[in-house]
């Protein structure tokens, strides 16, 4: 039982990790309806800019971190400009085919600007058990991915004062219920959208810092961050409470079925767990948990 | 709109038999009431109107009839059968075919293709036959081929038969929709505002091809029109819709003198 | 003047129908059939042909496939690579388990698996569309290359999965050298793209467009929406299984389930984007492009790294292919999202006017 409930931890703040990447897609989303494949490369690119940015100049990690946002606001902006604003009204299935693009030009860019070696990630919370909880339940739960949960659960709420007490916030919800209507009412649309891209930078700079202290930052940091997929099937495209249960049943089962599963039929199967999942659920709720069903309008 | 013939002057038209009745349909979108308890025939060879408001229900009819959209209640007659509901497909099979008030053409192919699916229906060899193009498929290719020429020429779209429909103006493409529906030689069309957004001209055109369709095929016909005169000219019977509810039934003359239509209708909207 | 259509007039129905209407296109198609089937073979060395010509051909052959579904039936995938694993894999188990196969069934029959696998994994598409549906195919390339490897038996148990293809052999007849490989290559390639021609210019080409673009329209004519797609991923499939087979027994002779990775997959989705969506010839366009466009990359940076006295670092050219695949992609798909298909289309046009403009 207690191995069983310290896997379940364990697997739960992992899915708080795919919740975080899963919020980026939903932003962008929910904003400009753009399905961004490249979210993961944005989680990649943030990671590789922190710590090459903190090995070559050595600078604090406040100023490390406010030029690494500086750059993934610039990344943000440029891709609205150049890749996204001509193909406004394209087909999705084009637009979506156009953030495969994007992926791939920015782990390359990232990977030419950085260099391809494995880098460590030191954010100065360890990796260990807490104490108190093994000794008082037996249980070991790692000290950083509490932490890791934390900062993913302040940001979710920082996320949410945002759209929900600023102006920017309500102009940017106004724009995802309604395109049309909210440019009728002198809503600026590109301007939102780059911020869009811009809390989509920022969002992805966070997910990229937990992971790569956690993983080491690395290429393979795009497949853990592939894995918000899944999550986005499960949990609905549109929906922010969505993508945090999503990743939350993702990361949990998985673990489980690696842990349960995974020595009956070979081990190895976090790399497509997920997607079975996901497809599977497909099958009987395809508008995902919190999704709604639409019937399309002719 | 006064140019196109109306039908006294086609004394050989027949109106026959009911072929379609649909009886207390209801149907809603969340709280949203798209069609109240409505009940209604159409008998063959008419051309019968459906009119109303904006957000009146008109095209949510259509889409119940042809199986688009599922009413939650009321029955579907069609041809001495009834259904609870319909499915497109089966709706097709038997005959009905439609367009739409948004064009919905299929862009990226050519105007001929376009219309050759209209005749999806009728074509019968199988994958392997389509992948060798030999025999029976080359025969039927070529055969749909030369009806759906003759359809071409009769809306004389000829000079674009292999454009993409994508790239063509609009009233063309109205023109291409109606095609692809004739195509299937249905005994029943819906069509969803056909002349929407045309000039005169092209409206008088399209009148034309409606009253033509009507007259040498026979082809029984259930239309959307927000033009009155157009309603009036070529339409036998007109329903009128109005928040959902139906609110008007006859002949035109009967209609234009209905209170209830005038009030809510064509007092407010013209 | 050359290439004038002038009096060419199409007097029946059956002569427009025909693949190559205008005669100049059946003469120029003629002669590079010529070329493929005998200059090749007399004038390429065995680098061109094992390099670059067969891998050519067999990622034709997959964007082929690829386009089937993503092109003309609106289905886009990230899983060609996992139906590629099945029929490579299939093909091999079918030589190797049933007694005196001739390899052309095998090959078909390594199709006809992918084909299945296809349709098993193009189930959930019927109830979800676009992007929804790239996801699920993810979990057919992440699942498919895992299985081969647990699964001890699909590779007769070799180590991590290698299989080593069998001889290619047809009536006695050895395909051993590259340049019958590659006429073997080319025959099936040529056969299965005619195929493909036939098929989306005849009733189920047109039932896969219309569904592509209107899915209500289709349905209101009377088109199957979910049969329709799931044609698509058999057919698809079948394709992309093919070119699997090819790709292990004549391509690279011994292949590791892990070679069929999600970089292959979007090897052949660019490909069908670059060559051009929705097009036969673009598949061919496409998958010309990208296998040339590495080499000639690495040829462009090591000359320009030795010029100007660089020192390249290893990972430098395979990190500017990404940078330079990813920017091709945008750019397409802003500028010309018909890809080379339609840029050919666009210079036969201006050529039929020259030399006089209008
Ligand atoms: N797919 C749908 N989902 C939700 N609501 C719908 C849908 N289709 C129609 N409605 C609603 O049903 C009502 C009737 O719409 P409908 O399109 O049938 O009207 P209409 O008479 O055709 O109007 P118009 O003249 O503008 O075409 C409207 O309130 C509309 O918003
Ligand atoms: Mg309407």
């Amino acid at each position: 039982m207690q191995f069983f409930l310290e896997v379940l931890i364990g697997g739960l703040l992992a899915g708080v990790m795919y919740s975080l990447v899963a919020l980026g897609f939903v932003l962008i989303y929910k904003a400009s309806g753009v399905f961004n494949f490249a979210q993961g490369a944005m989680v990649f690119f943030a990671a590789l800019t922190f710590v090459g940015l903190q090995e070559k100049f050595g600078l604090p990690f406040g100023v490390t971190l406010a030029l690494s946002l500086a750059a993934m606001v610039v990344l943000g902006v440029l891709t609205e400009r150049i890749v996204l604003r001509p193909l406004v009204n394209q087909p999705q299935i084009t637009l979506f085919m156009a953030t495969i693009g994007l992926t791939f030009f920015i782990e390359g860019l990232a990977q030419l600007i950085w260099g391809t070696e494995v880098r460590r990630l030191d954010l100065g919370i360890q990796d260990e058990p807490i104490e108190a909880l093994m000794e008082r339940f037996n249980i070991l739960v790692s000290r950083f991915d509490v932490a890791a949960a934390l900062v993913a659960g302040v940001l979710v709420a920082v996320l949410a004062v945002f759209f929900n007490k600023t102006r920017i916030g309500r102009a940017l919800r106004a724009v995802a219920d309604d395109h049309q209507a909210a440019m009728a009412v002198g809503i600026p649309l590109k301007q939102i959208w780059a911020i869009v891209w811009s809390v989509a930078g920022f969002v992805a700079l966070v997910a990229g810092l937990l992971w790569g202290a956690r993983n080491g930052v690395q290429f393979a940091l795009t497949f853990v961050a592939l894995k918000a997929l899944p999550v986005l099937i499960l949990g609905g495209f549109e929906s922010i409470l969505g993508a945090i249960v999503g990743g939350l049943i993702i990361g949990a089962s998985e673990k489980l079925a690696e842990v349960y599963l995974g020595p009956m039929i070979g081990g190895g199967i976090e790399g497509w767990f997920a997607y079975i999942m996901a497809l599977l659920f497909l099958l009987v709720r395809p508008e995902g948990l919190f999704g709604e069903k639409h019937i399309d309008r002719v | 709109m006064s140019e196109p013939a109306s039908h006294e002057h086609n004394p050989g038209r027949r109106i026959g038999g009911t072929l379609l009745s649909v009886d207390n349909i209801s149907l809603a979108f969340g709280g949203v009431k798209a069609l109240t308890d409505i009940s209604f025939d159409v008998r063959e060879h008419e051309i019968r109107a459906i009119i109303g408001p904006n957000g009146a229900g008109k095209s949510s009819m259509l889409n119940c009839i042809n199986g688009v959209y599922t009413p939650q209640q009321g029955r579907i007659r069609f041809d001495g059968q009834e259904f609870q509901r319909m499915d497109p497909h089966k709706a097709a099979s038997m005959g009905i075919a439609r367009t739409f008030q948004n064009i919905a053409l299929f862009k990226g192919m050519s105007v001929l293709d376009n219309i050759m699916t209209g005749r999806m229906l009728k074509m019968r060899t199988n994958l392997f036959l389509q992948a060798l193009y030999v025999g029976p498929n080359r025969r039927e290719e070529l055969e749909h081929r030369r009806h759906v020429e003759h359809i071409i020429d009769f809306l004389q779209i000829e000079s674009v038969r292999k454009t993409p429909v994508g790239r063509l103006p609009y009233g063309v493409q109205k023109r291409v929709e109606l095609g692809r529906a004739l195509a299937a030689e249905p005994r029943l069309l819906l069509l969803d505002e056909p002349m929407a957004g045309m000039n005169i001209e092209e409206k008088q055109d399209m009148c034309r091809f409606v009253l033509d369709v009507n007259d040498e095929f026979g082809t029984t016909i259930v239309l959307i029109e927000h033009d009155m005169g157009v309603v009036m000219d070529i339409s036998d019977r007109v329903v009128v819709l109005d928040y959902g509810k139906k609110i008007g039934d006859g002949t035109p003359g009967e209609v234009r003198a209905n209170k209830a239509v005038i009030d809510a209708y064509l007092g407010v909207a013209h | 003047m050359l290439y004038r259509e002038a009096g060419q007039f199409r007097t029946s129905y059956e002569a427009d129908q025909q693949i190559f209407p205008i005669r100049q296109d059946r003469i120029a198609f003629a002669l590079l059939m010529a070329v493929a089937v005998v200059g090749v073979p007399l004038f390429a060395s065995d680098y061109w042909l094992t390099a670059i010509l067969i891998p050519f051909l067999v990622f034709a052959l997959a964007s082929l496939g690829l386009n089937i579904l993503t092109g003309y039936a609106g289905q886009l995938s990230l899983g060609t690579a996992a139906f590629m694993a099945v029929g490579a894999f299939a093909a091999y188990n079918f030589q190797l388990r049933v007694p005196g196969i001739p390899i052309l069934v095998s090959f078909l029959l390594g199709g006809a698996s992918a084909a299945l696998v296809g349709v098993a994994f193009g189930l959930p598409s019927l109830r979800i569309k676009g992007f929804y549906l790239a996801v699920a195919t993810l979990a057919a390339q992440f699942f498919v290359p895992w299985l081969l490897v647990k699964v001890g038996w699909f590779s007769n148990y070799s180590a991590s999965g290698v299989i080593t293809a069998q001889k290619i052999e047809i009536l006695g007849f050895v395909f051993d050298s590259p340049v019958r490989r590659y006429l073997l290559v080319l025959a099936i390639v040529a056969l299965l793209a005619l195929a493909a021609k036939n098929l989306v210019r005849s009733r189920i080409g047109r039932a896969w467009m219309a569904v592509r673009d209107m899915d209500v329209a289709a349905e209101v004519i009377g088109i199957r929406i979910m049969r329709t797609k799931l044609i698509a991923f058999a057919v698809s499939s079948f394709y992309c299984g093919v070119a699997g087979a090819l790709y292990a027994f004549a391509y690279l002779g011994s292949v590791e389930p892990d070679a069929f990775n999600l970089d292959l997959s979007f090897r052949i989705l660019f490909m069908v984007i670059i060559g051009g969506v929705g097009s036969i010839l673009g598949s061919f366009l496409g998958a010309a492009f990208i296998t040339l466009l590495p080499i000639l990359l690495e040829v462009l940076l090591h000359g320009g790294a030795g010029l100007l006295g660089l020192n390249l670092s290893p990972g430098t050219p395979s990190m500017m292919q990404l940078v330079v695949f990813g920017g091709l992609i945008i750019f397409f798909l802003i500028v010309e999202p018909h890809g080379l298909a339609r840029l050919w289309q666009i210079a036969k046009e201006k050529l039929r006017l020259w030399p006089f403009p209008y």
